[in-house]
């Protein structure tokens, strides 16, 4: 209780620290350049000057926080990269020519490819179809509200969810997890399904499809209903039936959107770290790049050599929905 | 709005989105009904079987001779197995291995002459010609058909054994600072981004937006190593509240800065206008026009980071102790997933209590969250 009380002073304070920082420079500003009840060329010059200093001093803050928190941290890591465990002697490409020699290392790549191909493909594939038909019904807010709601559950807790629901007991006794307990309603065996290589990583990506679909869901079906109502009329007087009116009418008025929840949902599959911390740690062959780097950050006191260099290699596959996005961003601007 | 609502058509949408619903919240309904189940249920039978009577296999002990009492010139030891409740006796034994051998009510004969019954009600009574000797009590093995049973036993449990409760207070602790302190600093920096003009503007936009994506991954070394030296250098701890507030801020930023500039950008140019040939200057404008018109926006973001403060796992795992004052409530779940495995009673209530608080959040602030996450996505497209 009583950090709790630390913690709103804190937050006070860094509000009202906050609060001076723009408040006190920015009087200080007028005060050294006045140009309140100026006239002529020196209130003009002031001006002039208070314009071009203010920007920056309404950026400083996040510019700075910016700087240390991301800026740095990314050249930092690459430079960390190229050095041994403790970040000290030069050690050349030597981290990048282990990893690719380590099976460990093999293993996360394969199996975030794996992700990267199933996740955001189902978790977009699920978005457009829930969508699509809750479009057209009247309850489909509250369906949206439901399929929505895994949003918000983190993804530890997501995983205990899931954990349960593959619990696994021997054969013959009562299953509790609802998987094995279909299983063996329909006559299967029941089985301890994270712990079976290769398929594993299947049974933790539909977690991250639970709780993407949402997301996808409500991004595209904002983009359904911005698609122009006269092309849909169109269609259906020339004929077209529903399938026809939603695969060659709607889909590819959608295809910017698509492509955005697609990368989104990409660039949050190459992070992915809690779900596999928590469901396996990377045992039975179900390793990605975003736990292993954290491992290596810790093993044995910390390598931060081999480290840095796997989150360079997820950085590495960021960059280019990074550049997509920036021009993107560009486009927009020039719109404006 | 394309099939006929009489059309068959429509049972079928109906019908696909039910089946679709139930996919995406039997997983969450399934961890509620279990944590509030009892835990000797919860352990033998699926929570889908919650409000049917289960059967279990159970073991009790007569009370010891000592408590044997004189009848007819029989020595008689009675008394009840199951405590309270609607529970029924279907079977028993004194055997483990024919634990059901004698149906309720049955007489079995347990040696010298001594003969043992149990009711269906749970009661039993053994009866010997002799006055028994011994301390111990007789060994039963019974079957019971116990009504569901629904307590709060287990978030008792966890609220004070497994420490959920100290943890949910230190998550409140790292969520609520670092989501309010970001909010000024971001507002400030997407004015300047969205309306004044200075060189260099474009490219800053390009940068927070190229920031939007940078892995986390890629900050945590460095940081780690900074953190550690300021650390030394001041002769504090490195991992501290005000390192993690500090952190989620930085991370935070981009999409902050992003969000509350695109919707800045948006409103109408001639409020700014007409208000500057007032002879305000962008520093009155920003705090009385536009901050209060950015109010959905503000909104927008703090539930964003308020969600992601709260259910971050590894930026509190890297730069916060792991004491019992500093473990926020997802790292406390990680170790009980490790240590507690297989006590569904405990892990389905802890992870109830960490989802609660975004649920609630999400639930009455749905609105805010839909419109930001339009407003940070479908512009891009």
């Amino acid at each position: 209780m009583q950090q709790l009380i630390f913690a709103i002073a804190t937050m006070a304070a860094g509000v009202l620290g906050c609060a001076a920082y723009f408040f006190g420079t920015n009087w200080i500003l007028d005060k050294l350049f006045p140009s309140k009840g100026l006239t002529g060329p020196v209130a003009s010059r002031n001006l002039r000057i208070t314009n071009a200093i203010r920007p920056w001093l309404f950026l400083g803050p996040a510019l700075l926080s910016l700087t240390i928190y991301l800026i740095y941290p990314v050249i930092a890591s690459v430079w960390l990269s190229l050095h041994d465990r403790a970040g000290e002697n030069f050690v050349g490409l030597n981290n990048f020519i282990w990893m690719f020699n380590d099976g460990e290392f093999r293993q996360s790549i394969y199996n975030n490819f794996l992700w990267l191909l199933v996740v955001p493909a189902a978790a977009t594939f699920f978005g457009l179809i829930i969508a699509a038909l809750t479009d057209r019904i009247w309850w489909g807010n509250i369906a949206k509200t439901l399929i929505f709601m895994p949003m918000a559950i983190s993804f530890v807790g997501a995983s205990v969810i899931w954990k349960f629901i593959y619990d696994y007991r021997a054969e013959g006794t009562a299953q509790i997890g609802l998987l094995n307990a279909v299983v063996v309603y329909f006559g299967g065996t029941p089985e301890a399904w994270v712990t079976l290589p290769f398929w594993n990583n299947f049974f933790l990506m539909v977690i991250l499809i639970w709780i993407q679909t949402g997301f996808a869901m409500v991004i595209l079906s904002a983009a359904l209903r911005g698609i122009p109502e006269e092309t849909i009329e169109a269609a259906v007087i020339d004929g077209a039936n529903g399938l026809q009116i939603f695969f060659k009418i709607m889909i590819p008025q959608m295809w910017g959107t698509i492509a955005v929840v697609w990368t989104t949902i990409t660039i949050l599959v190459l992070k992915v770290f809690d779900i596999v911390l928590a469901m396996t740690n990377g045992q039975w062959q179900s390793q990605v790049l975003a736990n292993l780097m954290f491992d290596w950050m810790f093993r044995g006191g910390g390598d931060f050599g081999r480290g840095a260099a796997i989150a360079v290699i997820i950085m590495v596959l960021v960059i280019p929905i990074m550049i997509w996005n920036i021009r993107n961003a560009a486009k927009e601007m020039e719109g404006h | 709005m394309i099939a006929s609502s009489r059309s068959p058509l429509v049972w079928v949408v109906h019908i696909s989105v039910i089946l679709l619903v139930a996919l995406w919240t039997l997983p969450t309904a399934g961890l509620l009904i279990s944590s509030l189940r009892d835990k000797d249920q919860l352990a033998v039978s699926g929570w889908w079987t919650a409000l049917s009577t289960s059967s279990q296999n159970l073991t009790g002990r007569a009370a010891s001779p000592e408590a044997q009492v004189e009848r007819d010139g029989k020595f008689v030891i009675a008394g009840k197995l199951l405590e309270g409740g609607d529970s029924k006796v279907s079977a028993f034994g004194f055997r483990p291995l024919q634990p059901t051998a004698f149906e309720a009510g049955a007489l079995a004969d347990i040696g010298d002459g001594q003969t043992l019954t149990v009711k269906d009600d749970g009661s039993y009574e053994i009866v010997s010609p002799a006055r028994m000797e011994g301390t111990r009590g007789q060994r039963i093995f019974y079957t019971a058909a116990i009504p569901p049973r629904f307590t709060f036993d287990n978030y008792r449990e966890v609220m004070r054994a497994a420490g959920i409760g100290s943890s949910f207070i230190n998550s409140l602790t790292v969520a609520i600072p670092a989501t309010v302190i970001p909010i000024l600093v971001a507002a400030f920096a997407a004015y300047a981004l969205a309306w004044m003009k200075f060189p260099g503007r474009a490219i800053l936009i390009a940068v927070v937006v190229g920031l939007l994506v940078v892995p986390l991954q890629m900050s945590l070394i460095p940081l780690l190593k900074l953190y550690n030296g300021v650390g030394a250098f001041f002769g504090v701890s490195a991992k501290t509240y005000v390192g993690i507030w500090l952190a989620h801020m930085g991370f935070g930023l981009p999409l902050a800065i992003y969000l509350l500039r695109n919707y800045m950008a948006g409103l109408p140019r001639e409020i700014m206008e007409s208000a500057r040939v007032d002879g305000a200057s962008d520093f009155d404008i920003f705090i009385k026009i536009i901050l209060p018109l950015s109010f959905p926006a503000l909104a927008s973001f703090s539930i964003f980071q308020f969600l992601w403060t709260w259910n971050d796992l590894l930026v509190a795992m890297v730069f916060l102790g792991t004491g019992n004052d500093e473990l926020v409530l997802t790292g406390r779940l990680v170790n009980l997933l490790g240590s507690r495995g297989g006590n569904w009673e405990i892990l389905t209530a802890s992870a109830f209590i960490t989802i609660i608080v975004p649920l609630i959040v999400f639930f009455t602030l749905q609105r805010y969250l839909v419109r930001g996450l339009l407003a940070g996505s479908v512009k891009g497209g």
